[in-house]
């Protein structure tokens, strides 16, 4: 009975924090639509998301596309199908791995540091301090982070293919001798316009995510410093979380339109 | 009993300080769900006054600064800033007031990632209007002259002692020209040395600049030099008001406290 009690106030107050996302969502916007606009901010968060997680997105991106195919290519040699290996790891990378590695990497380095920059922001008083100054602080600090993060993560998805791509065609020339000029025939044969649009598309939802729940939980920390750390760590695993709920999602509504 | 309200000072004797009150509050009650904060607190801050309010810690002196620029709301009762009531202003209309209140917060609030002169030139381009005909870089080296860190103007937060944050967060609240100045407990974690020095440069501000002050502070060593009188906050309400020799000279325990 009493561990019933319990369940039922753990799923109260999950839903509880949910409603309070979506209110933290749909104020967002509403501010994103209103004037002023917060461009050079904007910018300066484009830099800091997009710009300065090149190194680290492409190096993962480089190593996925590299040990996929290393993992792959003695199953596919067994079976006969080596010739098939660009057109099977380009599909893979571009419609699956490449977005959700990537954004697995920036719900860890995105969304860190946004919630543990919002958040230590909160206790030392300086959003108070943006309020007083006149600025609304929402806008300034959530609003920007948020489209950034939204527009910057389908390019590095978009860089983490590539790079990818580049990491299997070292495989196969080093192992295959297939020149790239081969590999990228047979990878552009292969992929279609279904599968880039989705991919492309679902990454923008991966980055939305991780600004909205980075922020969510760096504007709403409390508790001291304790509170910044947590409000860190709990956004990484919301976010990491979320995008395996949004791929779930996208995948089935994609499979419906290939059904179609 | 602790719920009896007395001015020691005949209500409309205030000496010098003349003239409608630039602050007024009237019967105010802010509570935190049971937490009952402020029950029932009245003050007037007057122009060019220095006005000192204490109280033991967890008494509701902070949360009635934020109170008076609202980033608190108070639940009931009568809080006037320049003759505006403060519950009934429009966004707009708050930041325009808010640009007339400076706030120094406790723990400085200085924007971590921004230089001094973007700290200093946060609040000017949120009030254009202010800047019409003066030289912002001349007007930031200025401001940073009047508190005696005008070298410091290229440096970040981090590379700031405590009491050069507090001067900086001083300059910051000072570049818009504030009619009142909020001071929350402008001396606390500072060595005595440098709590002098922060008084001194209290009093000169307010000469050079001609601004009523709101001071909260615990140390009473401030309070003698800056108060032109002082509120004792208990439970909520000015307990008793009068000038530091008035409530000095007073044989209650509840006061004495605060002068041992």
């Amino acid at each position: 009975m009493v561990k019933n009690i319990f369940h039922f106030q753990g799923l109260i107050s999950f839903f509880d924090e949910v409603g309070k996302v979506a209110r933290f969502a749909s104020r967002f916007f509403k501010e994103f639509l209103k004037p002023p606009y917060e461009f050079r901010e904007l910018l300066k968060q484009c830099y800091t998301i997009g710009y300065q997680s090149l190194f680290l997105i492409g190096l993962t991106g480089f190593i996925m596309g590299l040990v996929f195919d290393l993992q792959t290519r003695p199953t596919m040699i067994e079976f006969g199908a080596e010739s098939y290996m660009p057109a099977m790891i380009s599909i893979s990378v571009v419609r699956e791995i490449g977005p959700v590695i990537t954004a697995l990497m920036c719900a860890g380095k995105i969304g860190s540091s946004i919630g543990a920059e919002l958040g230590s922001m909160k206790v030392t008083e300086q959003i108070d301090a943006m309020e007083v100054s006149g600025t609304n602080p929402f806008k300034y600090l959530v609003v920007t982070r948020i489209m950034a993060a939204t527009l910057m993560l389908p390019i590095l998805v978009i860089m983490a293919d590539v790079i990818g791509l580049f990491g299997s065609y070292l495989v196969e020339s080093l192992k295959g001798g297939v020149t790239l000029q081969l590999f990228y025939n047979k990878v552009m044969n292969n992929l279609s316009f279904g599968d880039m649009v989705p991919s492309f598309i679902k990454s923008y939802f991966f980055g939305f995510a991780i600004g909205l729940i980075g922020c969510y939980k760096g504007y709403n920390s409390d508790k001291g410093t304790a509170g910044v750390g947590a409000a860190a760590n709990v956004a990484v695993v919301i976010a990491s979380m979320l995008v395996f709920v949004i791929d779930l999602i996208a995948v089935l509504i994609s499979d419906i339109f290939y059904e179609l | 009993m602790l719920s009896t309200q007395q001015k020691l000072s005949k209500s409309n004797d205030h000496g010098d300080f003349a003239g409608p009150p630039l602050i007024e509050i009237r019967d105010v009650h802010k509570a935190f769900g049971e937490n009952h904060v402020l029950n029932g607190f009245d003050l007037d801050l007057y122009d060019k006054e220095n006005l000192v309010i204490v109280g033991k810690s967890g008494s509701g002196k902070s949360v009635l600064l934020k109170c008076i620029v609202r980033l608190e709301e108070i639940d009931t009762g009568t809080l006037k800033v320049l003759g505006k009531n403060i519950p009934d202003l429009n966004h707009q209309e708050l930041d325009e007031l808010r640009a007339d209140v400076g706030f120094l917060f406790q723990g400085s609030a200085l924007y971590d990632s921004m230089t001094v002169r973007e700290n200093l030139q946060f609040p000017l381009r949120r009030h254009t209007e202010r800047m019409q005909g003066l030289d912002e870089e001349n007007l930031i080296l200025t401001t940073l002259k009047s508190v005696g860190l005008a070298h410091t103007v290229d440096m970040l937060p981090a590379q700031l002692s405590g009491g050069m944050k507090r001067r900086i967060a001083l300059a910051r609240t000072l570049i818009l020209r504030p009619k009142i100045i909020l001071y929350d407990e402008p001396t606390s974690g500072l060595d005595p040395i440098t709590s002098k020095e922060i008084i001194e440069l209290i009093l000169r501000i307010q000469k050079e600049y001609d601004t009523a002050s709101l001071i909260i502070t615990h140390d009473m060593d401030c309070a003698r030099v800056i108060s032109n009188r002082m509120i004792i906050l208990i439970n909520g309400i000015n307990y008793r008001e009068g000038t530091y020799r008035e409530l000095a000279a007073l044989d209650e325990p509840n006061v004495k406290a605060f002068f041992k």
